[in-house]
């Protein structure tokens, strides 16, 4: 009974294998969720994130498969507060999805049973936007604005103490020091040694582009019609975000006739009647030639429907697509595949196009979405060379 | 700031913790504790999260180990859940104390794992781990690190992702019967000749003179009303009997597997079993923990500040959860009960059982020796206990979850039921030669219980992955008996 113990501290800043295999896993988040652009692209919780940075996407391929039983069918234990009786309820699944926080225990409930990575748009924005491209990057005469922007690149002997450089300070103060011989360190920092960060003024050149959203409103679009485009513009946008300083998006519904719309209304609005796309072309036409000057603005104009046009349009719509094009970046013609077939749709009359900026895609399901895009923004100059 | 809460040199820091432990060591020993020789360790958190996920600092790398250190260590930055400690069942006892733990935290967590090392040492269930696991899983990761730089990273990855995805399934037993068997291979059979005898088919055992050698005749009177009745069949067995060692099997007798591949089922194989004997007596051995910690600290003089620090510390392990059966709590009132019934025995208990009174803490030593979870449960959990802790099962009903049984009984044996091989279905090898392709023929030993058809589905192809040949499975879902085959393309089942 020697009391045979020992304590002791080491030095464990070399042991990584934690974060080794952290970052491996990491890797093969970012390879499933690659893998599964198709479906992520569309994922409900990404394109209704209300502006929430991190988002969880379910990645199924990373759950660690094994024999176990369904939860579902077993009985657990659980302990009460002293008066549980049967019949008591514990937990409902049914609304999971109403936010956090409302799930009872989240974590060691049962019956979640699929591993969610979080990832943050960001990071997913980068995974899709890898294999997209701009083609017709024009240069735009002159820039919409050109905002003043400070640039710190000047250091001072002067200026104002939240603006103290303090490496450079030290520095100063070490140099001096070891003039004065053998003193080592940064004692006594004199008034001579303080150093300030200064800024110049300059000016900010910005490109611009705008995007017309114009989606077909009649009663023939439902919830799930609009869904999908509502995916597609969400990407488009945050797309022509990364390549240009100021992205406006105008957003025009139309059934007979057209009109401009708010976000909301755009989404979840919805009208009857039949469908006349030419109108939306003509107010597309006209919005640019009042508000954005192509000289200006790099124009990206993209229209969804089901298709479901009246024949007689056909033509007309044809003809404005074709002056759209003279002024577009890019035109693109989006076609929600419903159940029912149609004979003569709009897509048909779109084939006698040829323009190269010209891109007809047609959906059937979420998982077209993320080939549409693709579709509509492969870097054609690439292609051709 | 409280002089209490002022954080301490690292120096004085290590001194006052040296002094508490001589204090706390020779409690331990004066409760007739038995433990080995203790090693600290005070790491960071970081550290002691990845030991966590790992279950030991040497172990192999693998991006699951990844996953659980990420989610983990997570927890522990938006400070939803906080490990202590981290102890390893060796010789000596090695344990990891969370840098940052107050004196009086530390106290208790000395404590604890005193009492876990207590455990190790004395159950019974713990003979049979090597007491050098440290060093050896040390070894093995230095093996797969060298077959990642030799067969490359993502081939070694990929194999370890099948192996993991079955490694439940060993048979900790195996040793009883590994004695007496004889190696067994496609080729030799157990009755050759069509001849068999009582004697010659199953197993031979020495007929050495214990109590329970009339067991090993009820296996022999079952094989020969087998043998007798087919024993064209019985001939053409492969394994001769059901075999539980799914890991063991395919590493013998999987046909194209290289030896690194075989080597890493082995390691896959030895590291389960030295964790299977903590998984069997997670309640007991945390309950016993938790039972002497609370009686050691009551030992020591502490203040009026660190005694309410501890009882909040405490008050955190004990919580009760509505979801699932905290183990602290539930092993240290099993623990609690049997001490108090065997100090102070009812008339009854008296005369039925010739208890003295008195002997409660004598009980409770010997109860940590020779039970596990599943004889603790059903032993010792009465029906007092049940109601007095409010235990209760639960089930899904549509789409919610809801309490169904609150009759002692019945929650006790679904307790039980589902400790039953450590909460892993029973899987057996049933035939290493199906249809005489080679194919490997899983059975499920269906317990009541079905299982997740989606998991079984997605598992068969690591079976597959590392068996090489078709996989079949046979379980029962919904009350029918379905069986599951995958031929290295798709899975497709069908009712037998």
């Amino acid at each position: 009974m020697s009391g045979k113990y020992t304590i002791s501290r080491e030095d464990w800043s070399l042991h990584r294998k934690g974060e080794i295999d952290r970052e491996r896993h990491r890797e093969k988040v970012k390879e499933a969720i690659k893998k599964n652009l198709a479906d992520v692209v569309s994922e409900e919780s990404i394109i209704l994130s209300d502006g929430r940075k991190v988002v969880k996407v379910p990645i199924r391929s990373l759950d660690e498969y094994h024999f176990r039983f369904d939860t579902g069918k077993r009985k657990h234990a659980g302990q009460g507060d002293g008066n549980s009786k049967e019949g008591d309820l514990l937990g409902s699944d049914q609304k999971k999805a109403d936010g956090p926080g409302k799930s009872p225990g989240a974590g060691d409930e049962p019956g979640v049973d699929y591993y969610e990575a979080e990832i943050t748009i960001d990071e997913l924005a980068q995974l899709i936007f890898e294999d997209l491209g701009l083609p017709n990057l024009q240069q735009k005469k002159k820039p919409e604005l050109a905002s003043e922007a400070f640039e710190f690149k000047d250091v001072r002997k002067m200026g104002i103490s939240s603006n103290i450089d303090r490496k450079r300070t030290i520095m100063e103060a070490m140099k001096r020091n070891a003039l004065k011989g053998g003193i080592k360190g940064t004692y006594n920092i004199t008034r001579d040694d303080l150093r300030f960060k200064t800024w110049d003024v300059t000016f900010k050149y910005e490109s611009s582009a705008v995007v017309l959203a114009m989606m077909d409103t009649s009663g023939s679009m439902g919830p799930w019609e609009k869904y999908i485009a509502r995916s597609f513009f969400f990407w488009m946008v945050r797309f022509l975000r990364t390549k240009y300083q100021n992205v406006q998006i105008v957003f025009l519904a139309h059934h007979v006739e057209a009109k401009e719309t708010t976000e909301e209304e755009f989404f979840t609005k919805g009208a009857s009647g039949g469908t006349r796309c030419s109108s939306v072309y003509k107010l597309a036409l006209e919005i640019i030639e009042e508000r954005y000057s192509p000289q200006d603005y790099n124009i990206y104009a993209f229209h969804f429907s089901d298709g479901d046009n009246l024949s007689s349009d056909n033509e007309r719509c044809v003809r404005y697509v074709n002056e759209l094009l003279k002024i577009c970046n890019l035109v693109g013609y989006g076609e929600i595949e419903g159940p029912y077939y149609h004979a003569s749709t709009l897509r048909n009359a779109f084939k006698k196009l040829s323009d190269n900026n010209f891109t007809s895609i047609g959906i059937k399901d979420k998982s077209d979405v993320y080939p549409a895009l693709k579709k509509f923004f492969h870097n054609r100059n690439e292609s051709k060379a | 700031m409280t002089k209490g809460a002022m954080p301490l040199h690292p120096t004085l820091e290590l001194k006052a913790l040296d002094e508490a432990t001589e204090k706390i060591d020779a409690i331990a020993r004066n409760f007739n504790l038995d433990f080995y020789d203790m090693y600290f360790e005070i790491c960071p958190a970081d550290i002691i999260y990845s030991f966590g996920a790992y279950g030991m600092p040497t172990r192999f790398s693998h991006w699951t180990f990844g996953k659980a250190y990420h989610k983990m260590k997570t927890q522990y930055d938006y400070n939803l859940s906080r490990i202590y400690e981290m102890v390893i069942n060796s010789d000596p006892c090695y344990a990891f104390l969370l840098e940052g733990n107050s004196l009086v935290q530390n106290k208790m967590v000395i404590a604890h794992v005193l009492a876990h090392n207590d455990f190790f040492k004395n159950n019974h269930y713990f003979k049979r781990t090597t007491k050098k696991m440290v060093e050896s899983m040390s070894t093995a990761a230095n093996r797969i690190r060298e077959y990642e730089f030799k067969y490359g990273r993502d081939r070694v990855e990929s194999f370890l992702d099948s192996a993991i995805a079955v490694q439940e399934h060993v048979d900790p037993q195996h040793y009883i019967s590994s004695g007496v068997k004889k190696p067994e291979g496609p080729e030799k059979h157990c009755c050759s000749g069509g001849k068999c005898s009582p004697g010659q088919c199953g197993n031979k055992h020495d007929q050495g003179t214990t109590p329970y050698d009339d067991l090993w005749e009820l296996d022999q009177k079952e094989c020969t009303g087998k043998c007798g009745g087919g024993e064209q069949q019985r001939e053409k067995k492969f394994p001769r009997q059901p075999e539980k060692d799914l890991l063991l099997f395919m590493m013998e007798h999987a046909r194209d597997l290289e030896e690194w591949q075989r080597d890493i089922l082995s390691i896959i194989r030895e590291e389960m079993l030295y964790f299977w004997p903590q998984m069997q007596t997670k309640v007991m051995n945390e309950g016993w923990a938790t039972y002497w910690h609370m009686r050691i600290i009551r030992e020591l003089d502490l203040t009026g500040d660190e005694a309410v620090e501890f009882a909040k510390m405490h008050a955190g392990v004990i919580h009760p959860s509505r979801y699932t059966l905290n183990p602290y709590l539930l092993g240290l009132k099993i623990f609690e009960d049997i001490e108090k019934r065997w100090d102070n025995p009812s008339d009854e208990e008296r005369v039925k059982f010739d208890r003295k009174g008195n002997e409660g803490k004598n009980k409770i030593l010997e109860v940590r020796e020779s039970e596990n979870d599943i004889s603790f449960i059903r032993n010792y959990l009465t029906r007092e206990l049940i109601d007095d802790l409010d235990l209760y099962l639960y089930k899904k009903v549509g789409h919610e979850w809801k309490v169904v049984d609150k009759d002692w009984e019945k929650v006790r044996d679904g307790l039980v039921r589902n400790l039953y091989n450590c909460g892993y279905p029973h899987i057996v090898v049933e035939n290493g030669d199906f249809g005489k392709r080679g194919e490997i023929y899983l059975k499920h030993i269906h317990e009541g219980m079905d299982l997740d058809v989606f998991y079984l589905e997605k598992t068969l192809p690591h079976v597959f992955k590392i068996w090489g040949r078709p996989v079949h499975m046979e379980t029962a879902v919904d009350g029918k008996e379905v069986l599951f085959s995958y031929n290295g393309e798709k899975v497709s089942k069908k009712f037998i």
